[in-house]
């Protein structure tokens, strides 16, 4: 029954996860160690999205958990023992809330297994009022990995101390774990727990209403915060949590059209959040071992390495929304499914997406076109930054920076394909995403919750 | 008073008996054959004899298929009582082969009697519903624990820990044995089934002041056996002095019998008294008292662990979380939840002899089990490290390992102890809370082993052979019963049911 609905994101998974390969091809401390927790984490990865049972996808969302804490930890960069650990106690509190919800549900319900069809079947018995007390608790527990304001704390953090393939996988499908768990078990299994509350909270009807308020906090927040940031992967790291916000605010939305975009945002933010990392990890940060904006620019990046910058201009407009890539069709559904449910966020998503425009531009401006850069000037060695990072190997002559090699030009061409063919053919993952969003599994969800 | 069958009485204690002329034979042998061989081959030799003797004890236990209960439930032989007791024979025999590799006293034999001793005392700790033979028993496996404790002479911390845990283990012996006589003055029997008709028979809606008394004080004589807080303050001392195999005894063989007898007593002794832990409607009785064992236990110990930086003393406040997470499985007190709390303490068990198996080499080589002197362990020995990182991750409840499907089966019987509500829905949430603050110190252990760099000293660790092969098994077997766990849980399920409780 719901085999057809796992493909598209267990697609892109793999186009990340050799991707992510293909940029990690630098890799030289401890190889072998790498790849093996890097094929743990892929193969866990592929779990969550296969299982059909939610103990099973339980037990793989938690083992996605380890190898998401080694590879940080032995091979990251900046702050990287404390990124780990945040980011490996944030996951198993969500977990273990996840836990609770499943045990909870199970216990109460009286299932006789743990398969999600016959979970979902039986927790229709249950009482609306358990459900308004275990569906925010599950949601929340997937929700933190998936970077809802206020618990995304441990996003940026982890992103930025990851190794280049660690954040790719991190932002591209791990996050995306956290939406798909609130999708797949945490609405399907309490769909009464989104109808509206006996008594609204200053001015909060529902669970849904406050998820849905919290992205779209997020998607301003994560985007506001990105525009000050002098780190350029951190500015990747909090567009991360404003792009999450999107999928977020979707899944709220209760209609089709929303639902599906959520689903199609987390494909393209998955390829494109992948991208960027790709340019600011290993095309930049591993030739400059500097990620300060301020010393970027005088770097000369974008003669030095067109490659790269040609590669995030295509990246940010098309995370920017530009049509005819994977964001445009996905956030463009996102918000016309917003207007139906929630006009008043729909309107302060769309300042999100303004204020996206920003950071991107601020970005792109600020790494690889504020050095010197006409054609009378290109005889000249670029400025030295004046402030160094002590103990910074801070390379004077963009000169020196080894060119772009194969395995990235693969993988770039890879990702930047797989988005357009979703922006250009959105047909074929909406063939599949829509049916299945009529399957038995959301019936609850159609029946008993506020669905449009 | 019926007399007294001694042949029948003999014929139930085979397993045992063996055990017992296995440590004579072993003591005769060392000091009369093995005498000038190295210490290396007499601890070899007289381990392997034991492992032998208790590998015997365990084919007597499974070729007897006959159920007896003599002079009402002073011994006994039911499918339970051969499950545990084949469970606490396993889990010596690790111990024992953890032993065969040390060399730090020149008393082989009189070692491996102690180990034997205290396992015979942990058989007939669950071979009976006998205030008396509880007694008798328990006092057997905490002597020889004592003993074991402080059997490296030339260590003063060893020594010191060792007095400390006697003379705490005697105090609570003491308490244990007042809350035993009024036991014994409210139901005038010392068996548990006769006590819990008498308790029954008497009980008014308020609770019997005596038999109040009498719950404290077992739950105190107990709760120090468990190592549960406030009762675990010879804990950290013990596991970091004690010679590794006595730390690993205490921590397993000890823990298997000590819970076992807990939760006998309370559920056929004080069942009548059982009160509950509810937090609106509290009502009282031990479940009450041990539900504050209980968070006691999961505060003090893995809040303390947090600030460990000796292996060995993170493994003891560790433990005593553990007992606190067990605890609840006594407070459900249904069928699944001893099922549960068997699966718990046994899968609990074989971690942790691994645990001490990893430390015992990480000390022959580095002379240390500070956190520090794991650097580099992922390069230097690969196969240690992977089964440090399966052992922690275990008991930190990380699937699909066998720890995981410990707690998970806990919580469910806990939930379902009692249908319609969930008193006990607060203890679980916090020992799932506390369960992540857990991670942070589990992962601590595994930083130091995998991500810390070697300070160029990536020379292969040295270690005896038989220990690595042991935490390795050991480690599989923690994956396998984590993959299959309900080989394990539903052979405790059925041998509780045969056993008609």
């Amino acid at each position: 029954m719901t085999p057809l609905r796992l493909r598209p994101r267990t697609q892109a998974a793999g186009v990340i996860a050799i991707a992510g390969v293909l940029f990690s091809w630098d890799i030289a401390e401890r190889t072998n160690e790498f790849f093996a927790f890097y094929l743990l984490l892929i193969g866990s990865v592929y779990g969550v999205f296969l299982a059909s049972d939610v103990f099973l996808l339980f037990v793989f969302y938690e083992i996605v958990i380890i190898p998401k804490y080694f590879l940080i930890a032995i091979w990251g960069s900046t702050r990287r023992e404390y990124g780990a650990m945040k980011l490996a106690i944030y996951s198993f509190v969500g977990s273990a809330m996840v836990l609770g919800g499943i045990i909870a549900a199970y216990a109460v319900s009286g299932a006789h297994s743990t398969s999600l069809a016959d979970l979902v079947a039986a927790s229709s018995h249950l009482s609306p009022h358990f459900q308004l007390i275990a569906f925010p608790v599950v949601f929340v527990g997937f929700a933190i990995l998936a970077g809802l304001w206020p618990f995304h704390t441990w996003a940026p953090t982890g992103h930025v101390a990851a190794p280049t393939a660690a954040s790719m996988l991190l932002a591209g499908v791990v996050m995306k774990l956290g939406a798909y768990g609130c999708l797949r078990v945490a609405m399907t299994m309490f769909p009464l727990g989104l109808a509206p509350w006996a008594h609204p909270h200053l001015g909060i009807h529902s669970w849904r209403d406050l998820f849905a308020l919290l992205a779209a906090i997020g998607i301003v927040y994560g985007a506001l915060v990105a525009l000050v940031q002098r780190d350029f992967k951190f500015v990747i790291g909090y567009s991360s949590v404003s792009h999450m916000g999107f999928i977020l605010l979707g899944l709220m939305t209760l209609n089709l059209t929303g639902l599906s975009g959520a689903v199609l945002q987390m494909v393209s933010h998955g390829l494109l959040a992948g991208l960027l990392f790709a340019v600011v990890g290993r095309m930049v940060y591993a030739r400059t071992h500097t990620r300060e904006l301020s010393l970027l620019g005088p770097m000369n990046l974008n003669r030095a390495l067109p490659f790269a910058a040609v590669t995030f201009v295509i990246a940010a407009v098309a995370s920017m929304g530009l049509p005819g890539f994977s964001g445009f069709v996905a956030e463009l559904m996102i918000l016309l499914g917003a207007w139906r449910a929630y006009p008043l966020l729909a309107c302060s998503t769309g300042l999100g997406i303004l204020i996206g425009v920003a950071y991107i531009w601020r970005t792109m401006q600020k790494a690889f076109f504020s050095g010197t850069h006409s054609e009378d000037e290109n005889h000249r060695v670029p400025q030295v930054p004046r402030t160094w990072a002590p103990g910074s190997e801070l390379l004077s002559h963009s000169e020196a920076l080894a060119p772009i090699t194969l395995p990235e030009k693969l993988g770039t061409i890879l990702l930047i394909a797989s988005s357009l063919v979703v922006g250009l053919l959105p047909r074929l993952l909406l063939d599949v995403v829509q049916p299945a969003l009529s399957s038995p599994l959301f019936d609850g969800l159609r029946r008993g919750g506020p669905w449009q | 008073m019926t007399s007294v069958n001694y042949t029948q009485l003999l014929h139930l204690l085979r397993p045992e008996a063996l055990l017992v002329v296995t440590a004579l034979v072993t003591m005769a042998l060392d000091l009369l054959a093995f005498r000038r061989g190295s210490l290396r081959q007499r601890f070899a030799a007289c381990s392997m004899l034991a492992v032998l003797g208790s590998a015997l004890s365990i084919a007597l236990i499974v070729s007897e298929r006959a159920n007896a209960s003599l002079l009402d439930g002073l011994l006994l032989s039911n499918p339970l009582t051969k499950a545990v007791q084949i469970s606490i024979l396993a889990i010596t025999i690790t111990v024992l082969l953890l032993t065969a590799s040390s060399r730090f006293t020149h008393h082989v034999s009189e070692y491996i009697l102690l180990i034997l001793a205290a396992t015979v005392g942990g058989m007939l700790l669950v071979a009976t519903e006998d205030l008396l033979v509880i007694f008798l028993s328990l006092e057997l496996l905490s002597l020889s624990l004592y003993i074991l404790a402080a059997f490296d002479k030339r260590s003063t911390r060893g020594s010191e820990a060792a007095l400390k845990y006697f003379l705490f283990g005697g105090m609570s012996a003491a308490f244990l044995l007042f809350g035993f006589s009024l036991l014994y003055g409210l139901g005038n029997s010392t068996s548990l089934p006769a006590i819990a008709t008498a308790i029954a028979a008497s009980q008014s809606p308020a609770l019997n002041p005596l038999l109040a008394v009498a719950i404290v004080t077992i739950a105190i004589g107990l709760g120090f056996k468990v190592a549960a807080a406030p009762l675990h303050f010879w804990a950290p001392d013990v596991y970091e002095a004690a010679p590794a195999p006595s730390a690993a005894l205490i921590a397993s063989t000890s823990k298997v019998a000590s819970f076992f007898v807990l939760f006998q007593i309370a559920t056929i002794a004080l069942l009548p008294a059982a009160g509950s832990a509810a937090l609106r409607h509290p009502a009282r009785g031990w479940v009450p008292v041990l539900a504050i064992l209980s968070v006691a236990s999961m505060f003090a110990g893995n809040l303390g662990a947090l600030r460990q930086f000796s292996l060995r003393r993170l493994v003891a406040y560790s433990a005593v979380a553990h007992a606190g997470y067990m605890l609840i499985a006594i407070c459900a007190h249904t069928a699944d939840s001893l099922a549960a709390l068997l699966y718990y303490v046994v899968t609990y068990a074989l971690g942790t002899i691994g645990l001490f198996a990893v430390i015992s080499c990480v000390e022959e080589d580095a002379g240390s089990d500070l956190l520090p002197a794991l650097a580099g362990l992922s390069r230097r020995s690969p196969v240690l490290a992977a089964s440090l990182a399966i052992f922690t991750l275990s008991l930190a409840g990380i699937p699909p390992l066998a720890g995981f499907f410990a707690k998970f089966y806990l919580f469910v019987a806990a939930l379902q102890a009692s249908p319609g509500s969930t008193p006990l829905l607060w203890l679980v949430v916090l020992a799932i809370a506390f369960s992540c603050v857990s991670l942070y110190y589990y992962l601590q252990v595994l930083k130091h082993a995998f991500v810390s760099p070697a300070d160029d000293n990536i020379t292969p660790l040295r270690a005896p052979f038989l220990t690595k092969l042991l935490a390795a098994a050991l480690a599989l077997l923690t994956v396998l019963l984590g993959c299959l766990p309900h080989l394990l849980i539903n052979w405790f399920g059925a041998a509780i049911i045969a056993s008609g409780r």
